[in-house]
């Protein structure tokens, strides 16, 4: 899509927006509509659209796909491990209330307890369905038209 | 009032949904489907469920529309020498006599609609839904969660935590089979990946 | 007449459903097959959204709960009443009973459908890119996405 300047532009404008509004889903999925699923969604929106209006080499360059790679089972083993970490914490599996540090949670400048196991599990949410989405657009793109 | 935002709503979704029954061009029929995901994930706005409307807007209408439109131009009905793909190429053939899955469907949905009038009504209080967890996860969720308003992060992390850590590994698991499908043998990668669906570098 | 105008949302949802399912059964493209079974998805969605809906209830995201601050329970137990405390509104609706409690309740839709379904849509996708992925496999081995050629193929071989 090289001829397409306005595409280029209006692109270039878009993404760092849609990768705040992904944050913003992210994080405040507590508070407000979102939370992990949507957030990961987002964020592998923005890349595919990077990759689709400058080529996936481009964006090979911004997530490279062994990294992706990484990153899939990396949001299962944080979700995973909020869990076992509970468990060493003398509670049961995915119990977050045993998660309390007691460290400045003064209007809750670091949430402890259900916010910070809920905030964990999300993130891993998060992580594993951005690097699943962009890992399989990679794999439909990567794949050139076959002659038959 | 909220009729008139629904009933455009639920007629614009049917008539999208028969509309995508009957175009023979995949590629209007991927956008159409593309709208149905919008215009549903609308109703489920109105009908209180801003996460799932969320969802479905950003799944349904934004990535599944482009890996659709993906298989598509790596699956044309032939190849062309030029390279230039046109609409001709993502016709469906014309398919049989309709009749009998017609009939078939009809049958089923009339089964469905006899099975309805034992249901609750629309938005009834007294549904069996809303009155068998009793205290309800909406009023569990205030003292437990410490005052996380979103009532459905609360059941999706934390109630039921073990269902969320299943789905994410149900994904990490399509994602992995994906891979093992659609990826090249790894002694070109370095070529391989260079080539790309919108044709820059073929 | 009234008894069944309640049902309107099952019957749209059937509807969708039926559509979806013509799809699937009616047309032999492959891509077509997947759009079909997309649509019969979406129509299940709605199905499980439309039972949680309460009448005159909200989003269950509770009001009164400040982001910022941890509150206890008991300062939030007037305001923040669950989706079935609707059956206690409701029954004092039909009494026409006028009391101050009952205008400061909230009535929520039920979380729990949307919970279920929100991992549903993301797990659909999921599937959804896996089959899409078979079918890009197919076209390359077979030279066609449509149904019946692919039999003839195999059974020729």
């Amino acid at each position: 899509m090289n001829s397409f300047p306005i595409i280029r532009v209006i692109t270039k404008l878009l993404i760092p927006y849609i990768l705040l509004f992904g944050l913003y889903v992210q994080f405040h999925g507590d508070f407000g509509p979102g939370g992990g699923f949507q957030a990961g969604v987002i964020f592998a929106a923005a890349l595919i659209l990077y990759g689709l209006v400058y080529g996936l080499p481009a964006v090979h360059k911004v997530a490279p796909p062994k990294v992706i790679e990484k990153l899939t089972a990396l949001g299962l083993l944080v979700y995973a491990g909020t869990g076992l970490a509970c468990m060493l914490l003398g509670g049961n599996f995915l119990d977050y209330d045993v998660l309390k540090h007691g460290i400045l949670t003064e209007n809750h400048f670091l949430p402890e307890g259900q916010h910070l196991g809920i905030f964990l599990v999300e993130l891993g949410v998060g992580i594993t369905v951005t690097a699943v989405m962009t890992m399989i657009f990679y794999a439909f793109a990567g794949r050139e038209r076959v002659t038959s | 009032m909220m009729d008139f935002i629904v009933i455009p709503i639920l007629a614009l979704l049917a008539a999208t949904a028969v509309t995508v029954a009957r175009i023979r061009n995949l590629w209007a029929a991927v956008m159409f489907t593309g709208i149905y995901s919008f215009l549903s994930a609308s109703w489920m706005l109105i009908l209180d469920a801003p996460d799932v409307a969320f969802t479905e807007a950003a799944v349904g209408a934004g990535i599944t529309t482009i890996l659709m439109l993906a298989t598509l131009s790596l699956t044309p009905r032939r190849h062309r020498k030029s390279g230039r793909l046109s609409s001709e190429d993502f016709e469906e053939r014309p398919s049989k006599s309709p009749l009998v899955p017609l009939l078939i469907v009809t049958i089923t949905g009339c089964a469905l609609v006899y099975g309805t009038f034992d249901m609750p009504h629309f938005g009834d209080p007294n549904a069996p839904i809303q009155v068998y967890p009793q205290p309800s996860f909406v009023e569990k969720s205030q003292p437990d969660m410490h005052g996380l308003p979103n009532v459905v992060t609360a059941v999706l992390a934390s109630y039921r935590g073990y269902d969320t850590l299943g789905e994410t590994a149900v994904i990490f698991t399509a994602g992995i089979a994906v891979l093992l499908i659609l990826r090249k043998n790894t002694d070109d990668q370095g070529t391989s990946e260079s080539q790309s669906v919108t044709g820059e570098n073929a | 007449m009234t008894d069944f105008l309640g049902l309107y949302n099952y019957w749209i949802v059937i509807f969708l459903m039926m559509t979806g399912f013509y799809i699937v059964i009616a047309r032999e493209n492959l891509i077509k097959t997947i759009i079909g079974l997309n649509i019969f998805q979406t129509s299940v969605f709605l199905l499980y959204i439309t039972m949680g809906k309460v009448t005159n209830g909200t989003a269950p995201i509770l009001k009164g709960s400040h982001s910022g601050e941890s509150h206890g329970a008991e300062g939030h137990g007037a305001e923040s009443h669950g989706a079935e405390h609707g059956q206690e509104l409701h029954s004092a609706a039909e009494g026409h009973l006028d009391s101050g409690v009952e205008a400061v309740t909230e009535i929520y839709s039920n979380p729990i459908p949307s919970v279920l379904m929100l991992t549903a849509i993301v797990v659909g996708i999921a599937t959804t890119a896996l089959a899409l992925a078979l079918v890009v496999r197919i076209r390359e081995e077979y030279g066609t996405i449509e149904e019946d050629e692919i039999l003839e193929m195999d059974r020729n071989s």
